[in-house]
C-alpha cells in the first residue's frame, strides 16, 4: 500500500502531500525571520544611537547580490516550467544557471564578510553588526541548503525524470517554492539592514 | 514494498523504523523515562527543601560535596526539572507518541504523510534531549538558569547554558517536522466520509497543537540562535549597557534588552501551555464519550473554542511579564486577552463535565484518570486567573503560588490525562489488558499525593514565598509560619514516587500477559478499534482501508442493537 496522494492532487484540497508540507514549512519559517526582525526593530527602538547600514555595509554590492537572487527565481520557474513542457534539455540549463547565480550570491557574501572582518568589524562590535551577521548568516545556511538540494535534483536526483516524471516536476516545484521563500527572505533583508 | 515487510531486522524494524506506530512507542518509551528523570530530579529538590544543609540520602553519593547540595547545583536541577518534563516529557509523549501512534488510525491513514520525515522527528529529538543532558557532566553543571533562561543570567552561566540553547534548537526542528507531519496527515489523508466535522475530537486537539507548535516554536528557535550568539561570539542582543557583574563591569558592547528575550520566549511558552493541555482535553474527551456510553456534549462548541482557544493563545504572552514596568495600556490589553482566553477553557471544561450527565458511566482505570482530570484542571485553571490581572499579579509574581498553580494544570492534568491515554489504549497498542486493581491503586495514591504536594504550594505563595529560595525559605521571613508544609510537601512527593510503582509493575506484568485477542474491549465507535486488529497491522494498518459514515460518538444510538455504532457502519 502506498501513501495516497504523494503525486495527484487531494481532489477536496487541490494539492499534494509535498506542496501543502513546503508551505506549512515556509510557515514556520516565516514565524523564525518574523521573529529576528522583530528582534531587530526591538533593538533598533530600545537605543538612542543607531547605524544607518551604508556605514558599515556596502550597498553596490548588496545590489549586485539582489539582482543575482532575483534572477535565479525566475530561472528557477523557468526550470519548473521546461519540466512541464517536456522539455529536460532545457531544464538542465535553467537549474544550472539557478545554481550558479546562487554560488555567485555566495562569493560575494564571502567578499562583504571577508572584508568586515579584516576591518574588524565583528558580531561582538556593536548590535547593528551583531543582527547583520546573524541574520545574514542564517540566511547564507538557507542559500546552502537551496543550493545542495538544487543540486541535488540537477545532478544525480534527475534520474528520477525517466522513471516517474510527474513526482520529478513535483519535486522541482516544492524546491523552487522553498527558493522563492529563501529570495523573499533577502527582498526584506536588503532595505532593512542595507537601506535603512 | 509491503512485500520485503516481513524480512525486516531487529534493527529495521524497532530501531530504524518508518512506521508511525512504531515511531509512537519510541516517544512514548523516551519520553517516559524523562518524566520518570526529570521527577527525580525534583524528588532531589524536595529533600533540599525539607532539611536543608543536610546529605541528600540515598543519591547524595552522586551529588559529591559529601552529599549536600550546593545552591548552584539546586538551580540547575530546578532548570532542568522544567526543560525535562515540558520538552523532553511531556509534549513529547502528548504529541509525538499519542499524535504518532493514534491521528493516522483515527482518520483512517495507512501511515503518516512523510513517514521518513517522522523517524528524522524522532531522531532529532533522541540527539537535542542527549546534548542537552550532557550539561550534567560539564564543567559548572548544567543549566542552571531556570526553564525561561532569562538573560543576562543566563548569558554569563557556565557552559551547562550552551548545551541546553543547542538542545534546544534540536528540539525545536524536530516539533517543527513533527508538526508539518501531523498538519499534512490530518488535512490529506483523511478517509472517504471523514469529512471535519466527524474527526474525532483527539485528531481536532492534535491538529490546533501542531499548528501551535509550528507558528510559536520558531520565534524561540530565532531567540536561541541570539542567546547563542551572545554566549559564544559575545554580542549583546540581550545584555544591557553598563552591567556590572560580581562588581566588574562587562566588556561587551552593551546595548541589548534582557526584555527582547522575555517577549521571544514567552511569545512561544505561552501556546505552549495549550500545546501541554490541548492533547489531554483530547484523550479526556475520547474517554469520557466511550464510558458514559453516550455522545460528548457539544461537539461543535469543543471544536470552536478550541480552535478559538489556539488563535488567543498567540496574544496573551505578556501577562508573564507584568512586573517588567511595561507600561498599563499593554497591560490592559493583555489583562483583557488573557480574560478572553478563560473563556473557550471553561466552555470546554463544561462541556466535558456536561458530557457525564446522565451517562451510565462505568469506572475504569482510564476514567479514574480522565475523572481526576477534569477537577485538577479546574482548580489549576481558576488558580490562574488572578495571575492574568496584573494587580493581584504584582504579589503573586514569583512565588509558590505560580508553581501551584501551573503544576495543577500540567501535573495532574495533562500528566493524569495521559495516564488516562496510557491505560485507554494499552490493549490497542499490546492486544493486552493491564490490570484494574494495580490501575486503580495507582490513581487513587497519585490523585492524594499530587494534592500534598501541590496544595500547600498556594498557601506557601499566597504568604509570599519566593518560588526560587535553595533553602526553602529558612532565611526568609514571610516564610516562618508557613515553612511546616515544606515536609509535607517533601514528603506526598516521595509517596507521589512510590504511587508510581504500581503503574511500572502494571506495564510490565501487562507486556508479559497473555493477549486477549479483543479488537475492541472497550465498546469503542473509532476507527483504530473498530476497523483494526490489537496491535494494529504492521503495514498499513488496515486489512481494508474504512470508510467512514457516522460522527466519532454515536454511543446507544436509539434503535440500534448495541450502544455503539463504529463510524465505518454504513447508514
Amino acid at each position: 500500500m502506498d501513501i495516497p496522494y504523494t503525486v495527484k492532487n487531494r481532489p477536496d484540497t487541490g494539492l499534494y502531500n509535498g506542496k501543502l508540507g513546503i508551505w506549512l514549512f515556509l510557515a514556520s519559517e516565516v514565524m523564525l525571520f518574523g521573529g529576528l526582525f522583530s528582534a531587530y526593530i526591538f533593538l533598533r527602538t530600545g537605543v538612542d544611537q543607531w547605524p544607518t547600514g551604508s556605514e558599515y555595509l556596502d550597498i553596490p554590492l548588496a545590489t549586485l547580490n539582489t539582482l543575482f537572487l532575483i534572477t535565479s527565481s525566475v530561472t528557477m520557474v523557468m526550470s519548473w516550467a521546461s519540466l512541464k513542457l517536456n522539455d529536460f534539455k532545457k531544464f538542465k540549463l535553467y537549474s544550472g544557471v539557478t545554481l550558479f547565480l546562487a554560488l555567485a550570491f555566495l562569493v560575494v557574501k564571502y567578499f562583504e564578510y571577508s572584508h568586515k572582518f579584516h576591518v574588524g568589524y565583528l558580531p561582538s562590535t556593536n548590535n547593528f553588526l551583531g543582527i547583520y551577521f546573524t541574520m545574514t548568516g542564517l540566511h547564507v545556511l538557507h542559500i546552502i541548503g537551496g543550493i545542495i538540494v538544487i543540486f541535488y535534483f540537477w545532478m544525480p536526483g534527475a534520474k528520477m525524470w525517466e522513471v516517474d516524471p510527474e513526482r520529478f516536476t513535483n519535486r522541482i516545484e516544492i524546491v523552487g517554492l522553498y527558493w522563492h521563500f529563501v529570495d523573499l527572505v533577502w527582498i526584506f533583508i536588503f532595505p532593512v539592514l542595507y537601506l535603512l | 514494498m509491503s512485500t520485503d515487510y516481513h524480512k525486516q531486522s531487529f534493527w529495521t524494524k524497532y530501531i530504524w523504523s518508518t512506521d508511525h506506530k512504531v515511531i509512537g512507542i519510541q516517544y512514548g518509551i523516551t519520553s517516559l523515562v524523562w518524566l520518570l528523570f526529570g521527577f527525580g530530579l525534583m524528588m532531589i529538590m524536595r529533600y533540599q527543601l525539607a532539611y536543608p544543609d543536610t546529605p541528600v540520602p540515598i543519591v547524595g553519593a552522586l551529588l559529591g560535596d559529601g552529599g549536600l547540595l550546593p545552591p548552584e547545583m539546586y538551580n540547575s536541577l530546578g532548570a532542568m526539572h522544567g526543560t525535562i518534563m515540558i520538552f523532553l516529557g511531556v509534549v513529547p509523549l502528548a504529541f509525538g507518541a499519542f499524535g504518532n501512534y493514534f491521528v493516522p488510525l483515527q482518520i483512517g491513514a495507512i501511515d503518516m504523510a512523510f513517514p521518513k520525515l517522522n523517524a528524522a522527528s524522532y531522531w532529532t529529538y533522541f540527539a537535542g534531549s542527549v546534548i542537552m543532558a550532557t550539561g550534567f557532566f560539564l564543567p559548572g553543571g548544567a543549566a542552571n538558569s531556570g526553564w525561561t533562561s532569562y538573560p543576562p543570567l543566563s548569558v554569563i552561566a557556565t557552559m551547562g547554558q550552551t548545551v541546553w540553547l543547542i538542545g534546544m534548537v534540536m528540539l525545536i526542528t524536530s516539533s517543527l517536522l513533527g508538526s508539518v507531519n501531523i498538519l499534512v496527515t490530518v488535512i490529506q489523508l483523511r478517509t472517504d466520509g471523514m469529512t471535519w466535522m466527524k474527526l474525532p475530537i483527539f485528531v481536532w486537539t492534535q491538529f490546533i497543537t501542531a499548528f501551535l507548535l509550528l507558528l510559536a516554536f520558531p520565534p524561540l528557535e530565532a531567540a536561541g540562535v541570539l542567546q547563542l550568539m551572545d554566549r559564544v561570539v559575545g554580542t549583546s542582543f540581550f545584555m544591557p549597557s553598563g552591567l556590572v557583574v560580581t562588581g566588574e563591569v562587562m566588556t561587551n558592547a552593551g546595548g541589548g534588552s534582557p526584555l527582547l528575550w522575555q517577549h521571544l520566549f514567552w511569545f512561544l511558552a505561552h501556546p505552549e501551555v495549550y500545546v501541554l493541555i490541548l492533547p489531554a482535553f483530547g484523550i479526556v474527551a475520547e474517554i469520557i464519550a466511550n464510558n458514559t456510553r453516550k455522545p460528548l456534549a457539544g461537539y461543535k462548541a469543543l471544536v470552536y473554542a478550541m480552535v478559538f482557544l489556539g488563535f488567543m493563545s498567540f496574544i496573551v504572552w505578556a501577562h508573564h511579564m507584568y512586573i517588567t514596568g511595561m507600561g498599563t495600556t499593554i497591560g490592559a490589553f493583555f489583562q483583557t486577552t488573557t480574560m478572553i482566553i478563560s473563556i473557550p477553557s471553561v466552555v470546554i471544561l463544561t462541556a466535558l463535565l456536561l458530557s457525564l450527565w446522565g451517562g451510565s458511566i462505568r469506572f475504569n482505570t482510564p476514567m479514574l484518570f480522565a475523572l481526576g482530570f477534569i477537577p485538577m484542571f479546574g482548580i489549576g485553571g481558576l488558580t490562574g486567573l488572578p495571575l492574568g490581572l496584573a494587580a493581584a499579579d504584582i504579589h503573586l509574581h514569583d512565588t509558590y503560588y505560580v508553581i501551584g498553580h501551573f503544576h495543577y494544570v500540567v501535573a495532574p492534568g495533562t500528566i493524569f490525562a495521559l495516564f488516562a491515554g496510557i491505560y485507554y489504549w494499552f490493549p490497542k497498542m499490546t492486544g493486552k489488558k493491564t490490570n484494574e486493581m494495580l490501575g486503580k491503586l495507582h490513581f487513587f495514591f497519585s490523585l492524594l499525593f499530587m494534592n500534598g504536594v501541590f496544595m500547600p504550594m498556594f498557601i506557601q505563595g499566597l504568604a509570599g514565598v519566593s518560588r526560587r529560595l535553595a533553602d526553602g525559605g529558612q532565611t526568609y521571613a514571610h516564610a516562618a509560619d508557613v515553612i511546616y508544609l515544606n515536609e509535607v510537601m517533601s514528603y506526598s512527593a516521595w509517596l507521589l514516587g512510590l504511587a508510581q510503582i504500581f503503574f511500572i509493575i502494571n506495564m510490565v506484568i501487562s507486556l508479559f500477559g497473555k493477549k486477549t485477542g479483543e479488537k475492541n474491549p472497550w465498546d469503542a465507535t473509532t476507527l483504530e478499534w473498530t476497523d483494526t486488529t490489537s496491535p494494529p497491522l504492521g503495514h498499513g494498518n488496515f486489512e481494508i482501508v474504512p470508510k467512514v459514515y457516522r460522527g466519532p460518538y454515536e454511543y446507544s444510538v436509539p434503535g440500534e442493537k448495541e450502544d455503539f455504532t463504529p463510524q465505518s457502519k454504513k447508514v
